[in-house]
Order: C-alpha cells, then sequence, then structure tokens
C-alpha cells in the first residue's frame, strides 16, 4: 500500500507467506494478481520487442490475428513569459481505425505537473500513472511538492528499464516549480531534454513550422493559446494520423 | 481474378506455382475466434450487447457462447478476441474483486473496475491477452458509463463503443445514430432505454449480415438501479 511504502515499513517488514516465493521473471505469481507489487510479464525466450512485430505490424498479423495498440499523435508544449502551453489532437488509432477522436492526452499528474502523450496510449497512461503515484509520494515523505526535472527524471529512469523492448512513448513534462517553468521532453529509450520548444508525434514537424514561425517569449496568454492551436490544427490537416479537437492548457504561476 | 498472361505456360494451361522446400510454422499462442461487443451508456442506464457465435477460421465452434460477464450489480463487462485470453481475464478480475469486496467492504464501481483493468492488461504489455474490452456500468452518481479498452490497457470513459470484429462497421452508424454526427437539423433528444433496445437489436442484424464472424444470437444486458436484466434474441445462423 502506498502509506506503508512512504512509512518505509515494508522494507523490514518479512514479506508475507503468498509472496514468499519469487516470481520467475517468465511466470507472473498466480495468487499476487499484482495487487501490491506491480507485475510485468515477458514471454520465455524471445525477445519482446520481436515477438509482437508479426502480430503488431503486419497488416494480416499471423493467421488473421492481428493485436492493434492504440496509438496517440501530435502534441506540443512551449515555454514563454507567462509559464508553459501545452497542446494536443485527440485521435487515437489503432492501425488504420480510428478507434476515438475525443482522447484525452494531457493527463494531469498533479495539479502543477502536466504530462502529454503521444506513441502508445497505454504504455504514457501506464507510466505516467505511475509517475504521479512516485510524485505524490515524494510529497508525503519531504513534505514539499517534487520539481519537474526530478518528475521527468524519475519517468526517464522508470522508463530506461524496459529499454529495447518494444515501449513506444514520447511525453513532456511541463509544470511550474521553484525555478519557474519548467519543460522537459522524455522518450521511450530514457531520453531526457530540457528546452523551450517541443512537438512529438507524427505530425510534430507540421507542427514545429507553424510554432517556429510565430513564437516569441512575450507572448500574451491569448496569443501563446492562438498560436498553439493553430500549430495543431494544421498538423491535423496534414497528418492523416492525427486528428480530432485540440485541447490546450496553460501552466501559470501558482500563488501559495 | 487477374491473372497474367506470363501464368500460362506453352501449351495454353495456367503453370501450376509450388514452393519446393521447407516451411517453418511457428506456434502462435493466439487465435482469432470472432464475436463483436456493443456498450451503450444513457441517462441513468447502461447497455452491454454481444453476439453468442464462437468461431475459427472457418468453422463454428459454438452458437451458444456469450461475450457478456457480469461483474457486480452495476458493472457488465464485454470481451472478443481470443477466448482463452477472455476466460483467463474475467477469471483475473473476478478474483481481485472479490479481494477487494473482503478488504474493504463494498464491491468496486464501475470506474474502479476501469482503471484496475487498464493495470492488470499492462501488466501483459509484452505478451499481451488478445482481448478487446469494454466495460458497461453505473456511476456513483447513478449515471450510465462506458469504458472501451484496447489490448494492453489504454482505457477512456464514452457514451457508446463497438469492439470485436465487426467494430468498424457498427462505430460509425453508433455515431450517427447516438451522437448525431454528420446530421443537420436534428432534435438531439436524449437516448431513452426503450430505444436504445431498439438500436442495439437493428444495429447487430445488420452486422451479421455482413461479418462472417457475428450472428447466431445476440445477449443484451441491461443495467438499471434495480439490476441487471437480460435480453436474448436470435440472429442469423448463417
Amino acid at each position: 500500500m502506498a502509506l506503508l511504502d512512504v512509512c518505509g515499513i515494508s522494507d523490514w517488514v518479512k514479506e508475507d507467506t503468498f509472496s514468499s516465493q519469487k516470481a520467475s521473471v517468465d511466470r507472473v505469481n498466480h495468487f499476487n494478481f499484482a495487487a501490491r507489487e506491480p507485475e510485468l510479464a515477458v514471454p520465455i525466450g524471445v525477445d519482446p520487442a520481436d515477438f509482437l512485430k508479426p502480430f503488431t505490424d503486419c497488416e494480416d498479423g499471423v493467421e488473421g490475428v492481428t493485436i492493434k495498440l492504440e496509438h496517440g499523435t501530435t502534441t506540443l508544449a512551449f515555454k514563454f513569459q507567462h509559464g508553459v502551453m501545452v497542446a494536443v489532437d485527440s485521435r487515437a488509432s489503432s492501425g488504420s481505425y480510428v478507434s476515438t477522436q475525443m482522447f484525452k492526452k494531457v493527463i494531469e499528474i498533479n495539479p502543477y505537473l502536466l504530462g502529454t502523450m503521444s506513441g502508445s496510449a497505454a504504455d504514457c497512461v501506464y507510466w505516467e500513472r505511475l509517475l504521479a503515484k512516485e510524485c505524490r509520494i515524494y510529497k508525503l515523505r519531504n513534505k514539499e511538492r517534487i520539481s519537474v526535472s526530478a518528475a521527468s527524471k524519475l519517468l526517464a529512469n522508470m522508463v530506461a528499464n524496459y529499454r529495447g523492448m518494444g515501449l513506444s512513448m514520447g511525453t513532456m513534462i511541463c509544470g511550474w516549480d521553484k525555478k519557474g517553468p519548467g519543460l522537459y521532453y522524455v522518450d521511450d529509450n530514457g531520453l531526457r531534454l530540457s528546452g523551450n520548444m517541443f512537438s512529438t508525434g507524427s505530425g510534430s514537424s507540421y507542427a514545429y513550422g507553424v510554432m517556429d514561425s510565430g513564437y516569441r517569449y512575450d507572448l500574451t496568454v491569448p496569443e501563446a493559446y492562438d498560436l498553439a492551436q493553430r500549430a495543431i490544427f494544421h498538423a491535423t490537416h496534414r497528418d492523416a494520423y492525427s486528428g480530432g479537437t485540440v485541447n490546450s492548457k496553460c501552466k501559470k504561476k501558482i500563488i501559495m | 481474378m487477374m491473372i497474367s498472361a506470363q501464368a500460362y505456360g506453352g501449351n495454353g494451361k495456367v503453370k501450376e506455382y509450388h514452393y519446393t522446400g521447407p516451411v517453418e510454422h511457428k506456434f502462435s499462442p493466439y487465435a482469432f475466434n470472432g464475436g463483436t461487443v456493443l456498450a451503450v451508456a444513457g441517462e441513468d442506464f447502461a447497455l452491454v450487447a454481444s453476439d453468442t457465435r464462437l468461431s475459427e477460421g472457418y468453422s463454428i465452434h459454438s452458437r451458444d457462447s456469450p461475450k457478456c460477464y457480469k461483474l457486480t450489480d452495476t458493472t457488465v463487462i464485454g470481451c472478443s478476441g481470443f477466448h482463452g485470453d477472455c476466460l483467463t481475464l474475467t477469471k483475473i478480475i473476478e478474483a481481485r474483486l472479490k479481494m477487494y469486496k473482503h478488504s474493504n467492504n463494498k464491491s468496486m464501481t464501475s470506474g474502479a473496475i476501469a482503471a484496475m483493468l487498464s493495470t492488470i492488461l499492462y501488466g501483459r504489455r509484452f505478451f499481451p491477452y488478445y482481448v478487446y474490452n469494454i466495460i458497461g456500468g453505473l456511476d456513483e452518481e447513478g449515471r450510465g458509463a462506458v469504458y472501451s479498452f484496447d489490448p494492453v490497457g489504454s482505457y477512456q470513459r464514452d457514451t457508446y463503443k463497438a469492439g470485436g470484429s465487426a467494430s468498424a462497421m457498427l462505430q460509425p452508424l453508433l455515431d450517427n445514430q447516438i451522437g448525431f454526427k454528420n446530421m443537420e437539423n436534428v432534435e438531439q433528444l436524449p437516448l431513452s432505454q426503450e430505444k436504445a433496445v431498439q438500436l442495439v437489436k437493428d444495429v447487430f442484424i445488420s452486422a451479421a449480415e455482413r461479418d462472417v464472424y457475428t450472428g447466431d444470437a445476440l445477449k443484451i444486458c441491461i443495467i438499471t438501479k434495480e439490476g441487471v436484466r437480460e435480453e436474448i434474441v436470435p440472429l442469423r445462423k448463417d
């Protein structure tokens, strides 16, 4: 439980009988059901990325079995004088089928930290939810909010453990902390970059073009909204995998 | 079928094509068992409907294998895809529901079940459950809720969703009839329970016409504050 983790009790309490049998890498211990510790199962003896490729990437799959995972598409974020502006599209596609036009690609990790999602939807949602849990535990342990830099570092380290196994995640962690506005790009390879402006996804090139032509540090808030929305709009116009509606959020300084 | 002239040999007959040599057939851990699932959320009700055909390749294994599973008095899940994974997944969900009930002395709400299912599915990110899930139920305020999932746990709340083999055929029809998309000058009335049930029946009759994996019978689970009621409607058996 989260409270046990915060107090650090689980470190020195003996494990109970259910989890004493160490789960081997290939088999999930069915009696735990991952209720306490999250468990990720891996197929035995094969490279996980190669194992899934014939099912997900080929049009016909294997003997008619195609596992289509939902993918998200164009997102962008930039820093300006008033804070950080984030804008995303809302289309999620499984292969060539549009599963939904109303997908929420901005995750509120907490009231002052936002994460965006592009790449595989499930990967982004899961790891950012885990990040939200870690940020909450940090706040309980240290009695102060986690910085954007530390939060993005936590996420980068979490996914770096699964590098090469087929995760697909391009996310931007944005927010406001003691050092001012923060914007970090975190990748499924464990890449973590700080910067003033990022765009990710299949429509990112189109979004960069519009953003670069209109960006100034001293934009007003309505001008920044307009720039971000125009960039996403143009990306959805030209990129087949982007579409739906534009969702934008501006993280301004939180008065304590 | 267009055959090029090159395929014909000197004597006018089509040349036979042989692949001579060993062919590797790997064991595939998955199979596609067909089936369509649909869920609709109303003001104070939710519907989860599925056909009952279980097929594999060109065969029909069973005409009476529904894909809706009742989880609690307010939640029903529809699972289509690989039947083996559907059975194991529902078994695991039911075990986790019992554990929750014993620890917390209350049933899980549909939102909580959806969040839990997302992490259960992601636990198999590298060897997914080949199941397309849709959860239908009532939220804490008594309003209808539908949650749709992809095989590895990405989910979100919808008003209506179709999943499974005929999903690409049904979803546009639902977008038009329930979402009023691409319609001009229409009165956007909220969906009543009777209209929703009739719409679901019509939609599945259409699906059975055009999708080989959908047919035999339709099972509709209607979830209201009184509980879960089931209706069975016959469909095309061919």
